[in-house]
């Protein structure tokens, strides 16, 4: 394991640009879908397979009567006690050597159960591909010492990248430099993530994201109990049909419910 | 920009008004939080709507649209009254202590010398008073009733609070707040600066909005300093370049004049366009104005431009005096079936145009179309357009494919005029070949043709110089680059007098230097601002990767080349004290050190103006030497004025009895509807760019990774409109105005607020322009098809900014 | 460990046509890959680096593009982390830069033709359409030439061709397209400085 590294997302810097948004789809070779305007900036309007990033548009008024527009990039956390990791039977998700979760897509089965169980709902599922995708936060440029697209293309520091340590001392830094309710999310829960936030509001504020996330229940029952044995016992699809029986039940769950194409035009 | 992207980090208060700059110019924002961290500047967005810029900002302020020269006469009251004036500036470097002729009046609305009839003003009276030598009058004191600094005080006297509130809709505290804080800047050690875009330049009064703005900065001192200035982010990647080569009705590259046809000699024609200054310390740099021109002609026309043949002049076409030509113009001919044929270069006038219903009924009037571009347009397929039944249209069309911009080499002018070197990095797609080589090909085609049959008036196509081809017959980037540049056209010696030196070139090498163009034939320029970009060796200083900053103000001089003469602020003189020692040590871009100049590349090399005998003014592209508060050379008046937009809210405005700008020109025929004033059309709109798209929208329309996240056309209104309208957000809405429809999503915000004006509640509405009926098929028409044709009454830029719709659900 | 914008992708010292830093041959097909299985960054050490500006707004900002060698196609752009102004980064237009390289299938690849009262373009080679437009050209310029304004005086000008554009093409290209309407005698020449 090298040395851990964090992403900083500093919201009181983004201009919504959306510069990280295209070049985490030119770096990563993503498709565009036909989308249609719901009377928001906010497009495609959530995550999608072929969109790791996006950048949330919210029009907010604080309680002492402020109008504000807060933006926020949403995108996979990079979890320490990653959720997704934990449930995937196939070894598609795992633990890079900086910490961060990648995702090695031959090996995926797409049995979803990561997108069952991540608390902060990024993991999304490809019909086509019959696979999920998520952001590996660039393992192959931070590899060769590159800065993952999203990083690079950000024109105003909001987003950074950097040595755990070093990073958060940055966002506290930071926090306490804006005051008011500016505060740091990420560090506090699952075993502290890999992507941080510095938000000028309280948490609960901002659409679509958790005030406490946290690895479901049955999952902490499932990676300590059951999933060492299934491994050893079968290849992916049967863990995978195994580890939706001890969660879910015999149920399927739903689909992302998105364009399953996600072709543009 | 008088200043470039970079300095923007150099300022104390950045004042954004007329711009959107975070969506529209990303990285310049970059620069702009960059001023707000390094210095804790302050930055105020002033803007009718709030944007992503207004969310980054330290505050938003809104406006009604069309109300700047209002807004910003109040902050000149302000600053005049509240003596926040930089005095040693104003007295210096500025005409404030002129006294103006006394004949010139002002009068409810209406400058001296006004003509109804031709909606057009005599200058005769807008004059300065002179002294037997000829030079300008000057009362150091500026307590002469008549002098401009006196004049400029009593005409924004009237631009009061309480009526500056009235007509914006912005509150009395706003605009102190506003006002108290940006003319704070003016003191030695602080700088301002502001930003503007096509939010400034697209009314009616456009160009006298930025010359409040001008006279603003003058008074605080903020011109020609770094983190100063007014900074135009322009909206097109080559606009600058494209501009000063002046692809435009009214210019010859390098701003030259295009003559008019009251000039029917070369010598007119040069007596009229260079300036005459009798005082000696004004460096008055247009005398200069016959060498660029005729190094122009010889460029244009080589050997073939001779003393003799006046260098060609008569070639060249004249204009009426008077006239203009601008592609409102242009549309307003062909709608009447007087254009016959058109050129539409990497350009979608049938979206961008005003009053898109006209604009495209006159493209079915053309009997040819040639386009050039990357990917097709709804102008060059009109003919298949809503509506339009193509066997009815007997236009041919041409529509040639383009190499995009990576796959050629050439050179790029920023806003802050760097010109920078790219590179081809892979062959255009197919037949695709660059715009340059189309042109060559083209012209060569049709001067073969005139050799062959001869034909009206030959003389200018095969005199023209055209052999700007490689060995294989392709497109010579560096051959045009070169001309451009300018060559020596015989051995030539160039003898410094201070400097004592005595250099030799030799015929056909390049001219390192616009200084050293000739009148009489010996030098070839095809552009003067450009001369310098190469070395008199060869070497192209566009290509310049250099990462020193000397000054450490991120003036970056070996980075591309910057016209003029590489100077990276421009009237940086202005900095200094008329010792030459810079006003803000801190921020040193300037300083004179007893025998030369330090630092950025100054405007020219004479000493501060203390030295009476050598030294000069700073403002050296002005006649006087001195920034103009008095400006006579604006077709509207000598001070800025507010006037309504063509179309607005009110039936009077509350200044004076001249409702619109005096001087605008009005288009008259049957499509030209206008509705004031109308209870039709009851809400303000404007219209506006979006991060994700690009002007008409005809390059990234076509990119799904942009259509993905701006979709298809949207109406922004505010969410108490929209309740009186019972308009849910998301849903699709009509919005009307007197000469077309469009049909849009409405987007329900709380980013527009309404205005109170005059005592009466005004909402407003915004649209963006980008898109078309072509790609995607479903993302809605041009939002032009609402805008009226009327325009700038200098600039002709259209009033896209202000205008009057309604909003009903579809 | 601090990672930055620079790396292997700057030009510093490695400008002009583009330098190789090495060369492993590898074939690069435009595919649809995703993270784990691309290595786009090995591919990119592989790739001539070529310096462009961006095409957008005026800002300049300085891109650079990945060409592989065998094929000379671009497969990668992103912003060049040696350039003053834009310091590597880019905004969503920007970022975007690849999508208007021959990777978009609907860039014009051929001249098209629409004739009149026809419904269709159909497509022609340059020969044809130059000369075409060149006799086009000529009629209409001799035959609308104004020689004299109403005054009588000389004005020697063709009001009946108009030429627009363009502030996104290259300053020599402006140039060009500058004294070659001034050679035709044409006086209504605009560009979008004024939309």
């Amino acid at each position: 394991m090298k040395a851990e590294i964090v992403k900083l997302i500093d919201t009181t810097k983004c201009t919504a640009c959306r510069g990280c948004q295209v070049a985490c789809k030119q770096w990563n070779e993503m498709p565009a879908m036909r989308t249609r305007n719901r009377g928001s900036y906010q497009n495609p309007p959530d995550l999608q397979w072929n969109t790791w990033t996006l950048i949330r548009f919210q029009e907010y008024v604080d309680d002492k009567g402020a109008f504000k527009w807060l933006f926020r990039k949403d995108g996979c956390m990079h979890c320490t006690d990653a959720a997704c990791v934990k449930v995937c039977p196939s070894g598609a998700l795992h633990y890079s050597e900086y910490g961060t979760v990648g995702l090695k897509s031959s090996l995926c089965i797409g049995c979803k159960e990561c997108a069952s169980a991540c608390p902060f709902d990024v993991p999304k599922y490809s019909h086509a591909d019959d696979k999920i995708f998520k952001c590996d936060l660039c393992l192959s440029r931070i590899r060769t010492n590159q800065s993952p697209a999203c990083v690079k293309s950000c024109p105003t520091g909001a987003l950074t990248i950097g040595p755990k340590d070093k990073m958060l001392k940055k966002a506290y830094a930071r926090a306490k430099e804006l005051g008011g309710d500016a505060n740091v999310y990420g560090d506090k829960f699952v075993g502290g993530t890999h992507v941080i936030y510095v938000l000028s509001e309280k948490p609960e504020v901002y659409e679509e994201l958790p005030k406490n996330p946290a690895v479901p229940a049955s999952i902490v029952l499932w990676k300590d109990i059951l999933k060492p044995f299934s491994l050893l016992v079968a290849g992916g699809t049967i863990a995978g049909a195994f580890l939706h029986y001890i969660t879910h039940g015999p149920k399927l769950p739903d689909e992302n419910g998105h364009d399953a194409e996600g072709k543009g035009e | 920009m008088t200043n470039h992207y970079i300095d923007l980090k150099n300022s104390d208060v950045i004042l954004i008004m007329g711009s959107n700059a975070a969506e529209h110019h990303p990285i310049a924002f970059k620069w702009i939080l960059r001023a707000k961290e390094q210095n804790g500047a302050r930055l105020i967005h002033v803007d009718p709507r709030y944007t992503r810029t207004s969310a980054r900002c330290d505050y938003h302020v809104p406006l009604r649209s069309g109300t700047d020269i209002a807004f910003l006469g109040g902050m000149i009251n302000y600053i005049l009254e509240n003596n926040k004036y930089f005095k040693d500036y104003v007295l210096n470097y500025t005409n404030a202590s002129f006294i103006v002729g006394k004949d010139f009046y002002f009068k409810d609305g209406l400058f001296s010398g006004y003509n109804p009839a031709k909606r057009k003003y005599s200058k005769d009276t807008w004059v300065l008073e002179k002294d037997g030598r000829g030079i300008p009058k000057r009362d150091m004191t500026l307590s002469n009733p008549r002098c401009v600094f006196q004049m400029l005080k009593k005409h924004f006297s009237r631009y009061t609070l309480d009526k500056v509130s009235s007509i914006t809709g912005v509150s009395k505290e706003d605009l102190t707040k506003v006002y108290a804080e940006y003319s704070a800047t003016g003191v030695k050690d602080k700088a301002g600066t502001e930003c503007y875009a096509l939010g400034w330049t697209h009314h009616t009064t456009g160009s006298q909005i930025i010359r409040t703005m001008a006279i603003i900065q003058l008074l605080l001192g903020n011109m020609g300093i770094a983190g100063g200035g007014v900074n135009a982010l322009r909206g097109e990647p080559n606009v600058q370049g494209s501009t000063d080569h002046c692809i435009l009705y009214g210019n010859l590259p390098g701003y030259l004049k295009m003559p008019v046809a009251s000039l029917d000699t070369l010598e007119k024609y040069l007596k009229k366009c260079t300036p005459v200054s009798n005082d000696p310390q004004s460096a008055n740099y247009y005398q200069n104005y016959p060498k660029f021109f005729v190094s122009f002609l010889k460029s244009m026309f080589g050997d073939k431009a001779t003393k003799e043949n006046g260098f060609g002049y008569s070639w060249l076409p004249k204009m009426d005096d008077g006239a203009a030509y601008s592609l409102m113009h242009l549309f307003e001919k062909m709608y009447e079936g007087r254009v016959k044929g058109l050129f539409a270069v990497g350009t979608d006038p049938a979206v961008s145009s005003p009053n898109t219903a006209k604009v495209r009924k006159a493209l079915e009037k053309l009997d040819w179309l040639v386009g050039e571009n990357i990917f097709d347009n709804e102008t060059y397929c009109f003919w298949k357009g809503p509506g339009v039944d193509p066997k009815q249209v007997k236009t041919e069309v041409f529509l040639l494919p383009a190499s995009a911009s990576m796959e050629k080499e050439g050179s790029q002018s920023n806003s802050g005029r760097w010109v920078q070197w790219k590179y081809k990095a892979a062959d255009a797609p197919g037949d695709a070949i660059p715009v340059g080589e189309i042109t060559i090909k083209i012209m060569q085609a049709v001067k073969e043709l005139y050799a062959k049959e001869g034909g009206v008036q030959p003389a200018p196509i095969l005199n023209l110089k055209w052999d700007y081809t490689d060995a294989k017959g392709r497109f010579d980037v560096l051959k045009v680059s070169k001309q451009i540049n300018g060559h020596f056209l015989k051995d030539t010696v160039i003898e410094d007098k201070d400097k004592k030196t005595r250099t030799e070139f030799k015929k056909g090498q390049l001219v390192p230097t616009f200084g050293m163009l000739h009148a009489d034939g010996s030098t070839s320029g095809g552009n003067w601002i450009m001369a310098g970009s190469f070395s008199a060796t060869g070497e192209n200083k566009m290509t310049r990767r250099g990462k020193d900053d000397p000054t450490g103000l991120g003036l970056y001089p070996n980075w591309s080349y910057a016209w003029p003469v590489n100077r990276r602020i421009i009237y940086n003189r202005a900095s200094c004290d008329i010792h030459g020692k810079p006003y803000n040590p801190k921020r040193k871009l300037l300083e004179w050190t007893g025998d030369k100049w330090v630092g950025d590349v100054p405007d020219g090399p004479w000493p501060p103006m203390a030295d009476r005998a050598k030294g000069k003014y700073p403002f050296i592209m002005k006649q006087d030497g001195l920034g103009a508060l008095f400006g006579p050379g604006m077709t509207e008046g000598p001070f800025p004025e507010h006037y309504e937009p063509l179309e607005g809210p009110l039936a009077k405005n509350p200044l004076s009895s001249q409702l619109i700008n005096p001087a605008v020109e009005i288009f008259k025929n049957d499509m030209n509807k206008v509705a004031s004033a109308d209870e039709k059309f009851p809400y303000v709109c404007t219209t506006y760019s979006c991060t994700e798209h690009w002007c008409s929208g005809a390059l990234t329309r076509w990119q799904l990774w942009l259509l993905e996240m701006q979709p298809e056309l949207y109406v922004e209104i505010g969410d108490k409109l929209a309740q009186e309208k019972g308009i849910r957000n998301g849903e699709k809405v009509k919005v009307q105005s007197a000469r077309g429809e469009v049909e849009c999503v409405a987007m329900v915000t709380k980013r527009f607020r309404p205005f109170t004006i005059e005592g009466k509640t005004v909402h407003q509405v915004g649209l963006p322009f980008n898109y078309g009926w072509l790609f995607p098929k479903d993302g809605g028409d041009s939002t032009n098809f609402l805008t009226p044709t009327v325009g700038d009454a200098n600039t002709f830029c259209p009033e896209y900014k202000a205008f009057m719709v309604n909003v009903k659900k579809a | 460990m601090e990672i930055t914008r620079r790396g292997f992708l700057t030009m510093s010292g490695a400008i002009g046509s583009g330098i190789a830093l090495s060369s492993l041959g590898i074939n690069l097909k435009p595919t649809r890959a995703y993270a784990d299985e691309l290595n786009k960054a090995n591919k990119i050490k592989s790739a001539k680096q070529v310096s462009t500006v961006c095409c957008y707004c005026s800002v300049g900002c300085g891109l650079i593009c990945s060409v592989d060698k065998m094929t000379g196609k671009i497969f990668n752009i992103e912003g060049d982390a040696d350039h003053p102004i834009n310091e590597g980064s880019l905004c969503a237009k920007g970022a975007g830069f690849f999508d208007l390289t021959e990777a978009n299938k609907y860039r014009l690849k051929k001249v098209q033709y629409r004739a009149p009262m026809s419904d269709k373009w159909e497509e022609k080679d340059w020969d044809w359409a130059v000369n075409r437009i060149a006799r086009l050209v000529k009629d209409t310029r001799d035959k609308g030439f104004v020689m004299q304004n109403s005054k009588g005086e000389l004005v020697n000008r063709c009001e009946s061709i108009g030429h627009l554009g363009s502030s996104n093409v290259d300053n020599e290209e402006c140039w060009l397209m500058s004294v070659k309407a001034r050679a035709l005698g044409l006086v209504y020449i605009d560009h979008q400085a004024r939309v």
